[in-house]
């Protein structure tokens, strides 16, 4: 009662600092959440729009260079419209690469994720043994660098130096050449599923875990087998991480670089630009064309965009289709 | 009145400074008077060991100059070409960098070398005329002072040799002909291996049977990387290879140590560098190796190509020229210096006097059962081709190793890779707008 009386007194007595008018706290509720949004917009303005923004008004310029090139003041940037971009379109290493990382990714995400998937399951099955240390065995390739990893299964492929290569040797059976033609893409493929296996298998196996108990209950009571459950319980309640798991796996394998790149001194049979990331590097850093390299970057940016929500969108339709059932 | 006397002082110290700052800034580094402060320098070096050698110029004639050098080491080659290049986008490249003969080009087609033909100009009788010429790019202009040199030269086990009862070659056809009786004696063995993946080595022996890859004539460059003598060095290699009589795996991997270290490849085309890389590939043949001149194309020749080497340039965004080319010229010419550098860096100077002075007057370790390796290694040096780089090698180099990586794999023709190579050189050359005739 007081306390508004003396509110009162105030507006009486005319002093509009003392008692904020209503559209003032409005305009002031109404900045808050940009106050509250701009250190990320800055932040996200510095470190993320301003370079992919740097990069793609590079892909426009090229150097240009007069006479012999020699001295100062030889070498100009200017403008080149979207020379850079026709060029990259045309250049047929750039579509090999893209071809070869295509039948790379075909033998890469099934079986990882159907390996993850598996483990997955069979962790989580009710009398399985010693489930700590397994989760964590084949988690653990997971941690290790991928170029370590490269390179460790780069030795193990190497006939002279590999142990492997021993054993077949002194049991007189056959030894494939596995850094050469179509038996490369499996050996580059399987370092990526032995690191990559265990990543998928965690993040699959803790929505398995998430699952609430009386479902299975219920399954058993109608004499479900564990398989059955496993098949028509399990893996649809999963399906939402296999969905993140397998996005997660396609701009993965868009964006293969360290195992080529480690494996590449071993052969001859792994060139320069085997993947349209590594195309990219040799550009920038070995022939010196940045401008060259920022397009064909910007172009497998948005290769990845567009792959990446063309699946999110088809997951999506069909989860939509399968709730109106 | 001593306050208005020291306040005078006071100002013209400060004015002084200014002028000096001022002066320094400007970066001409004409005006020696304007490098009497106290100068402090980044070098930009791979060498093993230079931090050590600098001590000695900090210690001795930097001190007494006010010329002080911090070395930060880098990465080699061509990692270090592209970090110069970007430091110097933002005008922030160091005062001195190490550069590789052939990629001079590159880094004064990007404005990033300073011309120090006034500064060094007298240490060209230091070096042979070939090795200078690389640093001028045939202009009147000096771009870097020459440090270590890389002639090629013959590598092979002398006790293999001696028990399949082979010959040294001294021609390339003998060279074949010994591939092929090592082949024929001892089906497992090779002689050696033709390798895609160090693009230096193809390069020296084209340089050796007289190709020019780059010249120029007014101001359009000349690309010739498919010319007759290319041509003949890559169809002798492609022959060799396509016969089954010489490996085709790459070098430098656990594989070709492997192969070096168990003499299932008795022989290596290399330059005088190699005891420092067969001393880590092949520790267990210590002593059984020796060293010959690189085989000839024909027998009344005597020349020999360049592997590696490099040279210690001034940059353009330094703002102390003249003190760096100072600190350049004394690093790869005054005779501690070098002593040093070979010692703590194991380089083969380019100097020629310091390639017979007391660091070099024993063999490499690995190499003690050849006591006149070095006095051999310096008449070898002697007759070193002239080279002919161009701005884009990084494009050629590049080329190589994926052109005739492939065509090493399928055993096709290195003709082929090798028109890859100048078109794909020529392509980016008149890409970026160079004046290019055909």
């Amino acid at each position: 009662m007081t306390s508004t009386a003396s509110r009162k007194s105030y507006g009486v007595k005319g002093a509009p600092y003392a008692h904020p008018s209503p559209t003032t706290t409005l305009k002031r509720a109404r900045s808050a959440p940009y106050i509250f949004l701009l250190p990320a917009s800055v932040l996200f303005l510095l470190f993320f729009a301003l370079p992919i923004g740097y990069a793609v008004w590079l892909s426009f310029r090229k150097a240009h260079v007069s006479g012999l090139g020699l001295g100062a003041g030889a070498r100009k940037e200017v403008w080149a419209g979207f020379g850079n971009y026709t060029e990259a379109f045309h250049d047929s290493e750039l579509l090999h690469g893209a071809l070869r990382v295509l039948g790379y990714g075909c033998i890469v995400v099934p079986v990882m994720l159907g390996l993850a998937l598996l483990f997955a399951l069979m962790l989580d099955t009710e009398r399985v043994r010693l489930a700590p240390f397994t989760r964590l065995a084949i988690f653990l390739p997971y941690a290790i660098p991928g170029v370590v990893a490269a390179l460790m299964w780069g030795f193990l492929y190497l006939p002279d130096v590999s142990p492997f290569y021993y054993v077949l040797d002194k049991l007189n059976l056959p030894q494939p050449n596995l850094l050469d033609g179509g038996p490369l893409y499996l050996a580059i493929s399987n370092i990526a599923v032995w690191g990559g296996t265990g990543f998928n298998m965690i993040v699959i196996y803790t929505s398995l875990r998430s699952i609430p108990a009386e479902v299975y209950e219920a399954a058993k009571l109608d004499g479900a087998t564990p398989l059955q459950i496993a098949l028509k319980i399990k893996i649809p309640m999963v399906a939402p991480s296999l969905v993140l798991t397998f996005f997660f796996s396609i701009i993965a394998t868009l964006q293969v670089f360290n195992e080529p790149t480690t494996l590449k001194p071993l052969t001859n049979s792994l060139n320069t630009s085997w993947s349209p990331l590594m195309k990219v590097y040799q550009d920038a850093f070995h022939r010196g064309d940045i401008y060259s390299a920022a397009a064909e970057a910007t172009l497998i940016a948005l290769a990845t965009l567009v792959l990446s929500f063309a699946f999110l969108r088809a997951a999506n339709s069909r989860n939509k289709q399968e709730e109106a059932r | 009145m001593p306050h208005t006397k020291r306040r005078r002082l006071v100002t013209s110290a400060v004015a002084v400074a200014l002028g000096a700052t001022a002066l320094t800034a400007c970066g001409s580094g004409d005006d020696s008077k304007a490098e009497s402060g106290p100068v402090s320098l980044t070098y930009w070096t791979w060498t093993p060991g230079m931090d050590k050698v600098v001590d000695l110029w900090n210690k001795g004639p930097g001190k007494k100059d006010k010329i002080t050098v911090t070395v930060k080491k880098q990465a080699s080659g061509d990692t270090l070409v592209t970090k110069i290049l970007t430091a110097h986008k933002a005008k922030k490249a160091p005062d001195l960098v190490q550069a590789e003969y052939q990629a001079l080009p590159t880094l004064v087609s990007n404005d990033a070398l300073a011309d120090i033909s006034k500064e060094v100009g007298d240490s060209k009788s230091k070096f042979a005329d070939g090795v200078w010429q690389q640093t001028t790019l045939g202009t009147d202009a000096v771009y870097a002072v020459p440090q270590d040199i890389g002639p090629m030269m013959f590598y092979y086990r002398e006790d293999l040799f001696k028990k399949y009862g082979l010959k040294v070659p001294t021609t390339w056809e003998q060279f074949a002909e010994t591939a092929r009786a090592l082949k024929k004696k001892a089906p497992d063995k090779a002689l050696t291996t033709f390798s895609a993946n160090d693009s230096g080595l193809f390069a020296g022996l084209a340089q050796q049977a007289g190709a020019k890859w780059w010249t120029t004539s007014g101001d359009k460059w000349k690309v010739a990387i498919n010319d007759a003598a290319t041509q003949k060095v890559a169809k002798f290699w492609g022959g060799l290879v396509k016969e089954g009589v010489i490996d085709n795996q790459p070098m430098y991997q656990p594989a070709w140590n492997k192969a070096l270290n168990t003499g299932k490849e008795i022989a290596w085309v290399s330059a005088v560098w190699a005891p420092g890389t067969l001393t880590t590939a092949a520790p267990d043949t210590k002593g059984k190796w020796a060293m010959a001149p690189l085989p000839q194309w024909s027998l009344d020749q005597d020349v020999t190509g360049s592997w590696g080497g490099s040279s210690t340039a001034v940059t353009t965004d330094s703002p102390h020229q003249a003190a760096a080319a100072k600190f350049a010229a004394w690093l790869n010419t005054d005779g501690d210096a070098l002593n040093a550098l070979a010692k703590e860096g194991g380089i083969y100077p380019a100097s020629t006097s310091a390639q017979l002075s007391g660091a070099f007057s024993n063999p490499p370790a690995y190499f003690s059962n050849q006591p006149d390796f070095y006095t051999k290694a310096a008449d070898i040096a002697k007759t070193t081709a002239p080279s002919a780089w161009g701005p884009n090698v990084n494009v050629a180099y590049a080329t190589f190793n994926d052109a005739f990586g492939a065509a090493a794999k399928s055993k096709s023709d290195f003709g082929a890779a090798l028109d890859k190579m100048q078109d794909a050189t020529v392509a980016d050359m008149k890409k970026q707008g160079f004046g290019v005739s055909q």
